[in-house]
């Protein structure tokens, strides 16, 4: 399966195993999302449990907190993340503080689905990643796989999380592994060994890293499209990197982190997001609190820069595995 | 060519501090004048009803008209009394407030009847979103004083573990879903609550309540959306109490039309109602829950009133507003109008009134003894710090742990 086929097989499985599962968003009804994730999920399971909503975020997610008090398990598509923004109030204000603020009586067990970050041309409000936004409240999870397997595991352990979780999905990545090469045509899933994504329940849990390359010369912590990029970069430079695929940035794997860095004793924070106050700056404290006496080097954040993102200059400002592989052997020779 | 004569244009109350209040702007139509549509009426037959002002209760206390519910004895009685406890209540945990025993409080004066009456006029089980000044809907619904004081004392037996501000109360048993502080937010909640009822056939309806300031937030129109495009089954009550904390109604947009004519544009039947008259308000809440029991759909209900009081016990109405406006309001006190409607009809006197008053002063008086038993914000037992770390997930991740740790907790 590709990432969009894993997403869907993963929302038709949750929609079969549990009746609360409500599924809905802009255009997710009748025609299946503009990126196709919900392809025929109305057809199968009926228009009350997958339907079209109108263009108001705020509305849906306010919407899914709602049916998620009366006891649904809603899973809502915000077409674009950099559409995410009007909804920010019930995501932050109501459904992070649902459960603390009821004591417990109350939660909200919300997946809120949505495609982020660049490579597709979408300029400043179709490239945005503002996962960081979301990991600074308490409350949220959020989530960001990077391959069909991990996209269809994930999906169903966060619809199955009593908690709200975001559900960042690499759109660069949904019909193939890109590794940040933009003037060469990528690979299909098919030929990558996580596309091969089992047709019934699974689930890969919730605050669990993946070591996708094991190394011992420097640790590149990675989530998303940059995971592929990273791995090329570590291919491409020849240093032997281990490269850790985050998948779940709140709650965060430090164990895996630290265990890593502390042997490597190099770091490299690597993402898409803007760099101040990205959650790069989380990883970069956290590395320092944990394992300041076992590094050789500084630690290097590669970010997409701190401007909006640019339509002309797309691959100017995508941290790609040129930069990557820059930086890595900057920290390898320090 | 014309003159240019743009200005703009900043709304201002008719009058301020130190000036004779002046309530002639508002029309009191005289009470049974309305017509009550039948309950599966055609939405674009009663779009005047937006406008109008339905009223049960003339000024001697009779009940007039088509929206007269015909309610018992008993029924007036429980309704009245229920008013009645939560101005008591508001009345001790004012006082409390000013001793020191908490940080905040917000009183419901004045606008008793627009909870009390909706809470009867439901049934049980359908799910209140309320805004922060329906505590009569917990009193209505017999919810423990004693429960609503622990919440406001942040105590030892405050089921929310001292995490809210008071009177931000939640209470799943008795249907009262947690008031947030963002205004607003609970009304497109209340509309999702509806529409997951409506898909699982269920009877059960969802009310919400917002006030008519929290109207120009963006939630309104999110829920007025969903409300209309899913057809839910919910009461949408906006409580036009005149005054947004310092900002009259006008700086909400009420001046140009009524806030009841909002729904019009959805294509939602808004109904325009005294609210300091508990007839007419159980009448219409009774009204709009069938029809969204009886899978009619949403309604809006303007309950017109008057917050009597501060917005807060941090306010001081008398910096904005004629202290002696609240006597010049034309539409009475709920309490004193249901009265005079039972006395009038023989079911009630001056004397069981001013006994029951007595009475439930002491309800309120022993249940605040045995709140303040359990501690006050300020003394007492409390709950253990270290539950602040709780429920923030529902498993505590490692970071929280550790932080725990890192408290000493």
């Amino acid at each position: 399966m590709n990432m969009i086929e894993a997403l869907n097989s993963a929302m038709d499985v949750a929609l079969t195993r549990d009746p609360a599962v409500t599924i809905f968003g802009q255009d997710v009804g009748y025609f299946g999302g503009v990126f196709r994730a919900t392809d025929g999920l109305q057809r199968k399971h009926g228009l009350t449990r997958v339907f079209d909503a109108p263009i108001s975020e705020g509305g849906i997610v306010a919407v899914a907190v709602g049916m998620g008090a009366y006891g649904k398990r809603p899973v809502v598509e915000i077409q674009f993340a950099d559409y995410i923004y009007p909804a920010t109030d019930q995501l932050i204000s109501e459904a992070a503080r649902m459960r603390y603020r009821t004591g417990g009586e109350w939660w909200s067990p919300i997946t809120v689905r949505s495609p982020y970050g660049g490579g597709i041309y979408g300029g400043q409000t179709h490239s945005q990643s503002p996962e960081g936004i979301f990991t600074h409240v308490a409350g949220l999870k959020t989530v960001i796989p990077s391959n069909p397997y991990d996209a269809k595991g994930l999906l169903i352990a966060a619809i199955e999380d009593d908690d709200p979780v975001l559900f960042f999905e690499p759109k660069r990545l949904y019909n193939g592994p890109f590794d940040g090469h933009h003037d060469k045509p990528v690979e299909p899933w098919s030929k990558h060994p996580a596309s091969e994504v089992p047709e019934g329940h699974y689930v890969v849990p919730l605050g669990k890293a993946n070591i996708v390359r094991a190394g011992n010369a420097v640790t590149v912590l990675a989530y998303g499209t940059m995971v592929h990029v990273a791995l090329a970069a570590a291919q491409e430079t020849g240093i032997d990197a281990e490269v850790i695929d985050l998948r779940t940035l709140m709650p965060l794997d430090l164990e895996t982190i630290t265990r890593s860095v502390s042997r490597t004793g190099r770091c490299v924070v690597v993402h898409e997001a803007t760099r101040t106050c990205g959650f790069g700056a989380e990883l970069a404290a956290l590395v320092q609190e944990h394992c300041f006496f076992d590094l050789e080097a500084p630690i290097e954040r590669v970010t997409g820069w701190d401007t909006p993102y640019p339509h002309a200059f797309e691959w100017e400002y995508f941290p790609g595995p040129k930069r990557v592989g820059e930086a890595l052997r900057r920290t390898v020779e320090a | 060519m014309l003159k240019n004569s743009s200005r703009l244009h900043i709304p201002e109350p008719g009058c301020r501090p130190g000036e004779t209040p002046d309530m002639s702007h508002i029309t009191v139509p005289p009470a049974g004048e309305v017509r009550r549509p039948a309950e599966d009426v055609d939405p674009a037959e009663i779009r005047d009803l937006a406008w109008a002002l339905i009223r049960v209760l003339d000024d001697g206390g009779n009940p007039v008209g088509d929206w007269n519910p015909g309610l018992s004895a008993d029924a007036l009685e429980k309704g009245l009394r229920a008013m009645m406890l939560t101005r008591a209540y508001d009345a001790r945990m004012v006082r409390v407030q000013r001793q020191g025993k908490t940080s905040f409080y917000m009183k419901s004066t004045g606008e008793e009847a627009v909870a009390v009456a909706a809470a009867l006029a439901l049934e049980y089980g359908d799910m209140c979103f309320p805004t922060y000044r329906q505590q009569g809907l917990l009193v209505a619904r017999d919810w423990p004083l004693v429960d609503m004081m622990n919440q406001v004392y942040s105590n030892s037996r405050d089921r929310l573990k001292g995490r809210q501000m008071p009177v931000f109360y939640s209470s799943r048993e008795a249907g009262f879903f947690s008031i947030s502080g963002n205004l607003g937010t609970q009304y497109s909640q209340a509309v999702g609550w509806a529409m997951a009822s409506a898909a699982d056939s269920d009877s059960r309806i969802a009310a919400a309540w917002i006030g008519e300031g929290a109207t120009a937030e963006g939630d309104f129109h999110h829920a007025l959306t969903f409300a209309s495009v899913y057809q839910a089954p919910v009461v949408l009550n906006i409580v036009n109490n005149q005054w947004a904390i310092s900002s009259f109604s006008g700086i909400a947009g009420g001046e140009r039309t009524t806030f009841a004519s909002r729904g019009l544009g959805y294509g939602i039947p808004s109904l325009r109602v005294d609210g300091n008259d508990f007839l007419a308000v159980y009448a219409v809440t009774r009204w709009a829950a069938n029809r969204a029991r009886s899978g009619l759909g949403p309604t809006v209900i303007e309950l017109f009133t008057y917050r009597a009081e501060g917005h807060s016990t941090s306010d001081d109405p008398s910096k904005y507003r004629p202290g002696t406006e609240a006597a010049v309001w034309p539409l009475g006190d709920p309490i004193e109008r249901l009265k005079a409607h039972m006395i009038g009809a023989g079911l009630w006197s001056e004397d069981q009134h001013a006994a029951l008053e007595r009475e439930l002063e002491e309800v309120v008086r022993a249940a605040g003894k045995e709140s303040e038993s359990y501690g006050t914000l300020k003394e007492g037992a409390r709950i253990p710090a270290s539950t602040m770390f709780d429920d923030v997930y529902k498993e505590m991740p490692p970071h929280l742990v550790e932080q725990r740790k890192q408290a000493g907790l």
